[in-house]
C-alpha cells in the first residue's frame, strides 16, 4: 500500500467520506457541515496537488480493485485525468462556497451537501478512471448522485424536470453499458491507452466496432447534450443555481464530453477512428448541435434557459475538436473542457446572483442591473465575451486552435463556417444582455429585492465565486502561453495521442 | 398377460391424469383437494409399482418408505387446506 | 467438523419445539437460533472454501439407504445468505409483531421455515429434497396466513394448492428416476443417467413442478397476491428465500443431474420463459398500485433474469467464460435475496406508519421516515442493477456471456427490463421524496436498522467485495456429477 497505489483512491474518498458524514448531520449543524465540506475540499486540493507534482515528474499512480475475474476497478493518473480532476476540484471548491451562500435559510441542506459531495466524488472517479468499465460505473453513480440535486426543491416542476433528466440519462447509461460490454467481449480489458488500443484488431471486426462506437457515443452524448439527446438539459434548469452551475460546468455535461474524448482518443485512437470513418458523423453531429443550440438560445427570455441552450451548443466544441484529425484540433477541444467550464460557471453564478438578490429571472428584467450589481455583471461580461470568442478571454484560445486544427486537417470548409456562425449567434444572444445591463436605465423597482445593497452589492459568498472564476477565465486566456496553463496541459495531452 | 407392475403403472398414470385434470378444472375447494389427493394416489401407485422385483422375489422396501412419507405429507397438507377453507368460509359469513 | 451440517439443520428445529410450548420465549429463542445458525453457516463457508465440499453421513448409513448431507460452494453461499437474511428479519419481526396475538404462531413456523431451507440446501438425495420442499411449502403457507385478512387467506390457499401440485409433479419425476436407475442419491443417479425417455419425462415433470414453485412466468400467478398480503417479515422470507430455494433446486438438478439429458432446447425454453417474466413482471410492477405488489412483481421479474442465464450456460463450453457467467448467476440470486428482503422489511415500516401501502398516497414519506426511504432507494438501486450493486456485476456477466455466445435477444431483454425497472423504482422514489408531508404515524424503535443493513449489503457490499465468489464457484460451473 504505497502512495502510488492509494493516491487516486484517496482523492475519491476525500469527498466521499465527508459527504457520507454530512448526510448524518442534523439540519441545524451549519458550522460542522461547512467544516466538513471545506475540509474535504482542501484535502482534495492538497492530494491533487501532490498528484500533479508526481505526474509532472513521471510518477505513475494507479489504484486497482478486482470486482470480478477480469473486471478491475482502476483509478489511474494520466495527463488527461489530471486536467479534468484539477478542473473539477477547483470548481467544486468555488461552487461549495457559492452554495453555502445561496442556500442560506433553505431547508434540507444536509441532504443537499451530502449529495453534492457524492456528485463530486463520482466526477473525480470518472476523471481518474483507468478503463472504460470504471468510467461506466462512476458515470452511472453520477446520475444517481445528481438526480436528488435536480429534484431538490421538491416542487412539481422540480420533480418533473428531474424525472425527464433521469429518463434520458438512464437510457443513455443503458446504451453505454451495452456498448461497453460488447466492446469488452470483442477486445478484452479496456484500459485506456494514449493513442488507442483497438487498432490491432482484425479488419473483420470493423463493422462491429463501428456499431459499438455509435452505442458508446449515444450513451455519452446524452450527458454531453448532443442533439437529439439534449432534451433533458433545459428541463433541468429547475435546480437551484449552484446545481445548475455544477451540472453545466463541471459534472454532468463535462462527464459526457470527457467520455467522448476518452473513447475517441484512448479507446479507439483518433487515427483509427478516422480510418473507420467515424469522425465525420461525429463532427456533423457536433456541428449541428453547435448551431442548433445557439439558435435556440436566441429565443429564450429566461436567463437560465438561455444559458442552458448556450451550454448545449458550447460543449459540442469539445466533440468537434475530437472529430477533426490533427493535434491542433485536439488541443482546441481538450482545452475547451477547461475554458468552457470556467466561463459557463461564471455565467451561471451570475444568473444565480441576479435571481437571489433581485428576483431577476428573465433577460427582459435586466435593464440597468450593471449599476446595481457591478461586480456580478462584470464577471458576467467576461464570461459572455469568452463565449463569443473575444480575446483575451479563454474562449478565444479554444476557438483559435479549433480553427487552426480544421485548416491543418483540410476540414476548413465546414468547420470554419460553423465556428463563425456560432460566434455570431453567441454575440447575437449575449451582446444584447450586456447592452441592457450596462446601458439601459434601471427600472424603478426590481422584481423582488431579497438582498438590499449595503457595502457589497450582494452577500460576499455569492459575489466572490463568479469574480474568481471570471478572473481564472481571463487568466487562462491571457496566460495561455505560460507553462502549466490549461493550454500547456492540452498540448502535452495532444502530443501523446498521436503516433510520432 | 400384463404383469401386475404394468397394471399398477398404468393405473397410477390414469389416476394422476384424472387428478391433474380435476385439480385444474374444478372450482370448489373440496373438489380440488380431492382431485389433488387422487393425483397423489396415482403418483404413489407409480412408486409402488417400482418396488416390483419379479414374481416371488421380496419387494424393494425403499419405495414403500417413500410412499409412506408421501402419504403423511399429503394428509397434513389436505388437513391444512381444509382448515384454511373452513376459516375462509367463516370470514365470509362474518 | 462435518457435524456443522447437522447443526445447521438441527438448530432451528430444536428451537422450534420450545417456542411452541413457551410462546413468551419465542423472540429470544429464535434470535439465539438465528445467530448461532449464522455463525455455523459462516464457519461452513470457510470450510468449503478450503476443502471444496463438505459431506456428512448421518448414522453411518451410506448412500443407497442412508441420507447424505452435502455442502459445496453453491449451497454454502446460499446458506450464508439465508442465515443473514433470516437474522435481520428475525430482529425486525421481534419489533413488528410486538403486541400482536399472531406472534405466538409466528416463531415456531418461522423456525420450521428456516429448518426446511437449511435442509433443502444441504440435501443431496432426491427424496430428501422432496421432503424438504414440502416442509418448506407448508411452513411458508402457514406463515402467509398470519395476516388474517380474507385476501391473505385466499392467497395462501391458492399458494398451498399450487405448491401441492408442484410437489406431486416433482415426486412423479423422482418415481420415474428411481424406476429407471434404482437410486435416489444425486451423485448415483447422475453417474447412471443417460438420454432415455424415462429421464426426459422425469426432467419434464420435475422442472414443471419446480418452475411452478419458483413462480416462473407463466406459472407465477400465485405469487403477487401471496407475497403482497403477508406480513412484512414473511413476505421478505418468501420472496428472498423460498423462491430462491426452488430456483436453487432447478439449477442443481440441471447442472448436476440432467446434463446429458437436457439439451439446448430445454435451456432455450427456460431462457424464453425468463425473458417473458422479465418483461411481464417489470411491466406489472410499473402498474402496481401498492408497494408490496410492486415488490412481488419485481420478484417475478428477477426470477426471469435468473432463468435468462440458462441458455448462456448451455451454450458456453466449460472454461472461464462459463465460470464468469455462473458466478454472475449466483451473485444475482444473492443480491436479490438481500435487496428484496430489505425492500419488503422497509415496506413493512412504511405500511405500519401510514396504515396502508398505496404508492400514490405515500408522498413525502421521507420527512417522517428518512432512514426507511433511503433504504427503499438503496434496495431499488440494487433491484435495477445500477453500480455499485452486486446486480450490476451480475448483469454485466449476463450481457457478456450472451454476447460471447452470440445471443442478442437476452441483451435486448435486459436493456428493456432495466429501463422498466428504473421506471418503477423511480416512480416510487418520486412519491416518497416529494415535498408533501405525511401525517405522523406509528413508528417502532429499531425497526429501521435491519432493512437498511440488508439494502446496504445488496447495493454496496456485494458489488465491491464479491470477487472471491467466482473462485469459490469455479469448479461447480461445469455440468456433470459431483464427487
Amino acid at each position: 500500500m504505497t502512495l502510488q497505489t492509494t493516491l487516486p483512491a484517496l482523492i475519491v474518498l476525500s469527498s466521499l467520506l465527508p459527504g457520507l458524514v454530512i448526510f448524518l448531520l442534523r439540519e441545524e449543524a451549519h458550522r460542522l457541515r461547512t467544516v466538513f465540506n471545506l475540509a474535504g475540499a482542501v484535502l482534495k486540493l492538497a492530494l491533487v496537488g501532490v498528484m500533479m507534482w508526481g505526474v509532472f515528474h513521471g510518477e505513475a499512480y494507479e489504484s486497482r480493485w478486482t470486482l470480478a475475474p477480469g473486471l478491475d476497478l482502476v483509478l489511474h493518473a494520466d495527463a488527461l485525468s489530471v486536467l479534468f480532476v484539477t478542473l473539477s476540484m477547483v470548481l467544486w471548491l468555488v461552487t461549495t462556497l457559492y452554495a453555502i451562500g445561496y442556500l442560506e435559510h433553505s431547508p434540507h441542506r444536509s441532504r443537499f451537501f451530502g449529495f453534492f459531495s457524492l456528485c463530486v466524488s463520482a466526477t473525480v472517479g470518472l476523471a481518474l478512471a483507468g478503463n472504460l468499465f470504471t468510467f461506466l460505473i462512476f458515470y452511472e453513480v453520477l446520475t444517481l448522485a445528481t438526480y436528488p440535486l435536480v429534484a431538490h426543491r421538491g416542487t412539481p416542476e422540480a420533480t418533473r424536470g428531474a424525472r425527464i433528466y433521469l429518463a434520458y440519462t438512464l437510457a443513455g447509461g443503458t446504451a453505454l453499458l451495452v456498448g461497453t460490454v460488447w466492446l469488452r467481449t470483442v477486445a478484452g480489458p479496456l484500459e485506456f491507452v494514449e493513442g488507442g488500443l483497438l487498432n490491432a484488431l482484425p479488419a473483420g471486426l470493423h463493422p462491429e466496432l463501428r456499431l459499438i462506437f455509435v452505442l458508446l457515443i449515444a450513451g455519452l452524448g446524452v450527458k454531453a447534450a448532443l442533439v437529439p439527446l439534449h432534451g433533458w438539459l433545459p428541463q433541468a434548469m429547475v435546480a437551484p443555481a449552484p446545481v445548475s452551475a455544477l451540472l453545466h460546468a463541471v459534472a454532468v455535461v463535462k462527464a459526457g464530453a470527457f467520455g467522448i474524448v476518452r473513447v475517441v482518443y484512448d479507446v479507439y485512437g483518433v487515427e483509427f477512428a478516422h480510418q473507420l470513418g467515424l469522425l465525420a458523423p461525429l463532427g456533423a453531429l457536433a456541428a449541428l448541435t453547435i448551431v442548433y443550440g445557439s439558435a435556440r438560445a436566441l429565443t429564450q427570455d429566461s436567463l437560465k434557459k438561455r444559458l442552458a441552450w448556450s451550454t448545449v451548443s458550447q460543449v459540442s466544441y469539445i466533440a468537434l475538436g475530437a472529430s477533426v484529425l490533427g493535434p491542433l484540433a485536439t488541443i482546441g477541444g481538450v482545452v475547451h473542457l477547461v475554458h468552457q467550464g470556467l466561463m459557463k460557471i461564471t455565467l451561471f453564478f451570475a444568473a444565480g446572483n441576479y435571481a437571489e438578490t433581485l428576483g431577476i429571472h428573465h433577460v427582459s428584467e435586466m435593464n440597468g442591473v450593471g449599476r446595481r450589481m457591478p461586480g456580478t455583471t462584470l464577471a458576467f461580461t467576461v464570461g459572455a465575451l469568452g463565449m463569443i470568442g473575444i480575446p483575451p478571454v479563454a474562449g478565444f484560445v479554444s476557438k483559435w486552435y479549433l480553427g487552426l486544427g480544421a485548416v491543418e486537417a483540410g476540414a476548413a470548409q465546414w468547420v470554419l463556417p460553423v465556428l463563425v456562425a456560432s460566434s455570431l449567434l453567441n454575440a447575437a444572444y449575449f451582446l444584447p444582455i450586456l447592452y441592457r445591463a450596462w446601458f439601459r436605465p434601471a427600472p424603478t423597482a426590481w422584481p423582488e429585492e431579497h438582498i438590499p445593497a449595503r457595502r457589497l452589492e450582494t452577500i460576499g459568498l455569492l459575489l466572490w465565486p463568479p469574480v474568481i472564476t471570471a478572473l481564472l477565465a481571463l487568466g487562462a486566456g491571457m496566460l495561455a502561453a505560460t507553462p502549466f496553463s490549461p493550454l500547456d496541459w492540452a498540448r502535452l495531452i495532444a502530443a501523446r495521442e498521436y503516433a510520432p | 398377460m400384463p404383469t401386475p407392475q404394468l397394471i399398477y403403472l398404468l393405473t397410477g398414470c390414469a389416476l394422476a391424469a384424472l387428478g391433474l385434470f380435476g385439480a385444474l378444472a374444478h372450482v370448489s375447494l373440496l373438489q380440488r383437494v380431492m382431485a389433488l389427493n387422487i393425483l397423489g394416489g396415482g403418483v404413489f401407485l407409480l412408486l409402488i409399482a417400482t418396488a416390483w422385483n419379479g414374481p416371488g422375489a421380496p419387494a424393494d422396501p425403499v419405495p414403500h418408505a417413500l410412499v409412506l412419507t408421501g402419504i403423511v405429507v399429503a394428509v397434513s397438507a389436505t388437513a391444512f387446506a381444509l382448515a384454511l377453507g373452513r376459516r375462509l368460509r367463516e370470514t365470509r359469513d362474518e | 467438523m462435518s457435524n456443522l451440517l447437522a447443526g445447521i439443520v438441527a438448530l432451528p428445529l430444536a428451537a422450534a419445539l420450545p417456542t411452541l410450548v413457551w410462546p413468551g420465549a419465542g423472540r429470544p429463542l429464535t434470535l439465539a437460533a438465528a445467530g448461532l445458525t449464522l455463525a455455523a453457516t459462516l464457519l461452513l463457508l470457510g470450510e468449503v472454501a478450503a476443502a471444496g465440499t463438505v459431506t456428512l453421513v448421518p448414522g453411518g448409513w451410506t448412500t443407497g439407504l442412508g441420507i447424505v448431507l452435502r455442502a459445496d460452494g453453491l449451497s454454502a453461499v446460499l446458506l450464508a445468505m439465508t442465515a443473514m437474511v433470516a437474522l435481520a428479519a428475525t430482529l425486525y419481526a421481534g419489533r413488528y409483531f410486538a403486541g400482536d396475538p399472531a406472534e405466538r404462531h409466528f416463531w415456531p413456523l418461522w423456525l420450521l421455515l428456516l429448518t426446511a431451507l437449511n435442509a433443502l440446501f444441504l440435501a443431496a438425495d432426491l427424496f430428501n429434497l422432496y421432503v424438504t420442499l414440502e416442509l418448506l411449502g407448508l411452513a411458508a403457507v402457514a406463515l402467509a396466513t398470519l395476516a388474517g385478512t380474507r385476501a391473505a387467506l385466499e392467497a395462501a390457499l391458492r399458494y398451498l394448492l399450487v405448491g401441492l401440485l408442484g410437489s406431486m409433479a416433482y415426486l412423479a419425476g423422482v418415481a420415474l428416476l428411481y424406476a429407471a436407475y434404482g437410486r435416489l442419491d444425486l451423485a448415483g443417479v447422475a453417474a447412471a443417467i443417460g438420454p432415455e425417455p424415462a429421464a426426459a419425462a422425469a426432467l419434464a415433470l420435475m422442472f414443471a413442478g419446480l418452475l411452478l414453485k419458483t413462480a416462473a412466468f407463466p406459472l407465477h400467478f400465485w405469487l403477487p397476491p401471496a407475497h403482497g398480503s403477508a406480513p412484512a417479515p414473511v413476505s421478505a422470507a418468501l420472496s428472498a428465500l423460498v423462491v430462491k430455494a426452488a430456483f436453487y433446486l432447478l439449477l442443481r438438478l440441471w447442472l448436476d443431474l440432467f446434463a446429458p439429458v437436457a439439451g439446448a432446447g430445454v435451456a432455450t425454453l427456460l431462457g424464453a420463459l425468463g425473458a417473458a417474466a422479465v418483461l411481464w413482471g417489470s411491466w406489472q410492477a410499473l402498474r402496481a398500485s401498492r408497494l408490496k405488489l410492486l415488490a412481488a412483481y419485481s420478484t417475478v421479474a428477477q426470477v426471469g433474469y435468473l432463468l435468462l442465464f440458462f441458455p448462456l450456460l448451455a451454450a458456453l463450453p466449460p472454461g472461464p467464460a462459463r465460470e464468469a457467467a455462473f458466478g454472475g448467476l449466483v451473485l444475482l440470486a444473492l443480491t436479490h435475496g438481500f435487496a428484496k428482503a430489505g425492500f419488503f422489511l422497509a415496506a413493512g415500516v412504511v405500511q405500519r406508519h401510514a396504515g396502508h401501502d398505496r404508492i400514490a398516497e405515500l408522498d413525502g414519506t421521507v420527512q417522517r421516515l428518512p432512514v426507511t426511504s433511503f433504504t427503499l432507494a438503496l434496495a431499488g438501486v440494487a433491484l435495477i442493477g445500477l453500480p455499485p450493486s452486486g446486480t450490476f456485476l451480475a448483469k454485466w456477466q449476463l450481457l457478456s456471456g450472451a454476447i460471447g455466445a452470440g445471443f442478442w435477444w437476452p441483451v435486448a431483454v435486459v436493456a428493456v427490463g432495466t429501463l422498466l425497472a428504473c421506471a418503477y423504482v423511480f416512480r416510487l422514489l418520486g412519491h416518497l421524496f416529494g415535498n408533501a408531508v405525511q401525517p405522523a404515524g406509528r413508528r417502532l424503535a429499531g425497526e429501521e436498522l435491519p432493512p437498511l443493513l440488508l439494502a446496504l449489503a445488496a447495493a454496496v457490499a456485494l458489488g465491491l467485495f464479491a470477487a472471491p465468489l467466482w473462485d469459490l464457484l469455479a469448479p461447480l460451473s461445469a455440468p456433470g456429477p459431483r464427487p
